[in-house]
Formats: structure tokens, sequence, C-alpha cells
């Protein structure tokens, strides 16, 4: 089960991404799309012989929404730095947050989820140590902010594909 | 527009969408002017990519799926190429910046 949703996901992806390319529903046009993931899904599996395994899909749209939520709060959050900047400049530094998830395709979307949300960016993670280190525009909890990560991303990610 | 019509229960929060992206874009500009130093200005233009394009491309699936009545939603693709795209540029000058400061 694991295995074959690892398989489907992505000529899944590709092709829904065909589709609204195309903006039609058409017989033909779902069949060469279908044709055309399949082939590149294929071809793919050459390039990254590494291939994701994730399950429980139902988390993701959990950790979707808490995301959204999260960028529309750092928007307004950066947004009154920005204001404030004339009279005070905010506190930038980087933290070290330990991280217990390993796999690879996990920590890609821990990166781009982070990087995405304005006020931070991953900067680096340590290969031995695993230790993510994370640059925060507007640093005032630092405690605060590692257990925002490791609650509220880290964990789901690690059941989706750990 | 072929002389279509737009009813105001579209083209107000159209309007209104379009004026809330368009500012975070400015915002997100003039935190750039406003911040002191490469780390902290790296933050500013997170802004417009994020909420600033997410409103204009709700705005644009609004109006076309209006004149075209029926939903139009393949703007969805340029979220994701977005959001696939952006941070990886984000993270490169991250890493430059500091190898650079090293």
């Amino acid at each position: 089960m694991r295995r074959l949703t690892g398989r489907i996901l992505l000529p899944l992806a590709l092709l829904v991404a065909w589709l609204l390319l195309n903006d039609t529903l058409s017989f033909g046009q779902v069949l060469l799309g279908a044709l055309f993931a399949m082939l590149i899904s294929l071809a793919i599996r050459q390039l990254r012989p590494l291939a994701a395994q994730p399950h429980r899909l139902h988390l993701l749209f959990g950790l979707l929404w808490h995301v959204l939520l999260d960028i529309i709060r750092s928007n307004i959050a950066v947004a009154a730095v920005i204001l404030g900047a004339n009279r005070q400049q905010p506190n930038v530094g980087f933290i070290t947050i330990p991280l217990d998830m390993r796999d690879p395709h996990g920590l890609a979307m821990l990166a781009v989820i982070l990087t995405a949300t304005p006020g931070t960016v991953w900067t680096d993670l340590s290969p031995d140590t695993n230790k993510l280190t994370l640059h925060v525009l507007d640093l005032k909890d630092e405690a605060g902010w590692i257990r925002l990560i490791k609650d509220r991303y880290e964990r789901p990610l690690m059941e989706i594909f750990e | 527009m072929n002389g279509t019509e737009l009813s105001p229960w579209i083209a107000l929060p159209a309007a209104a969408l379009l004026i809330t992206g368009g500012l975070l874009g400015l915002l997100g500009a003039l935190g750039l002017l406003r911040l002191s130093g490469f780390y902290a200005r790296i933050h500013a233009p997170t802004l417009g990519n994020t909420l600033g394009a997410g409103c204009v491309l709700i705005a644009s699936i609004l109006v076309s799926s209006a004149i075209a009545e029926r939903p139009v939603v393949h703007e969805v693709l340029i979220t994701l190429c977005v959001i696939l795209s952006s941070p990886v540029t984000a993270m490169l000058l991250m890493r430059a910046a500091i190898y650079r400061d090293r």
C-alpha cells in the first residue's frame, strides 16, 4: 500500500498539472496527459531512485491549513516590523533546532514551508548532528520558535514521511 | 474584456484583493529599503511572494471565472510554481551570504 501511494502520486500530480495547463477535461487530453505523466514518472525514477513513501496523506490537509494560517499571520507580523523599522530595527538572529526527522523528502518539505513563511529562512542542516540553523527576522522567544516548529511542522511531516 | 459587465459581487472583492496584493508587494519593497543589513532584508520580499501573489491570483480566478461563466482555476499552477521556486532562491542567497561572511 505504501509503495503504491508513493508510485501513483507523481503521475497523478503531473496529470492534474497537464489538465490545468490546458484548462480542459476532454477525453483526448486526459488520455494524452496520462501517457505523458506515466512516461515522465518512469524517466524520473531513473534519475532519482530514492522514492518518497508518504502515507497517512489526510494529515497533509491539516498541515497545509496550518501553513496557510501561519503564512497569513507572519505576513501581518513582518508588515508590522517593516512599518516600525524607522523607530526600531528588528532583532534578527539565528536559532539552532535539533531535528528528529531524517527522511530527505520530509526535510525538503520543512525547508520549503519555513522559507516560504515570511520572517524565517532555512539556513543550514548539519548532516551529522541533524541540527537545523534557522534565520529569524524578529527573534524574541527562542523556545517558542523551537516548540512551534517541532510540534506544528516536524511532527506531522514525520508521521507522513517516516 | 469584449464589453462584458462584471457584477459588483465579483468586481468589488476582486478590486479589494488586487489592492491588498499590491500593498503587500509595496510593503515588501519598502522593507528592502528600510531594514538594515542583508539578513533582515532577505525576509521582506517574501510578503509579495506569498500573500501578495495569493491575493492577485484569487482576484484573477474570480474575474476570469465570471467572464468565462465556468470555474477557471489554472492560476493554481502559478501558486505552485512560486511556492516551489522562491524558497530555493532564498535559501541559495542565504547560503551565499553566510559563505561570504565567513
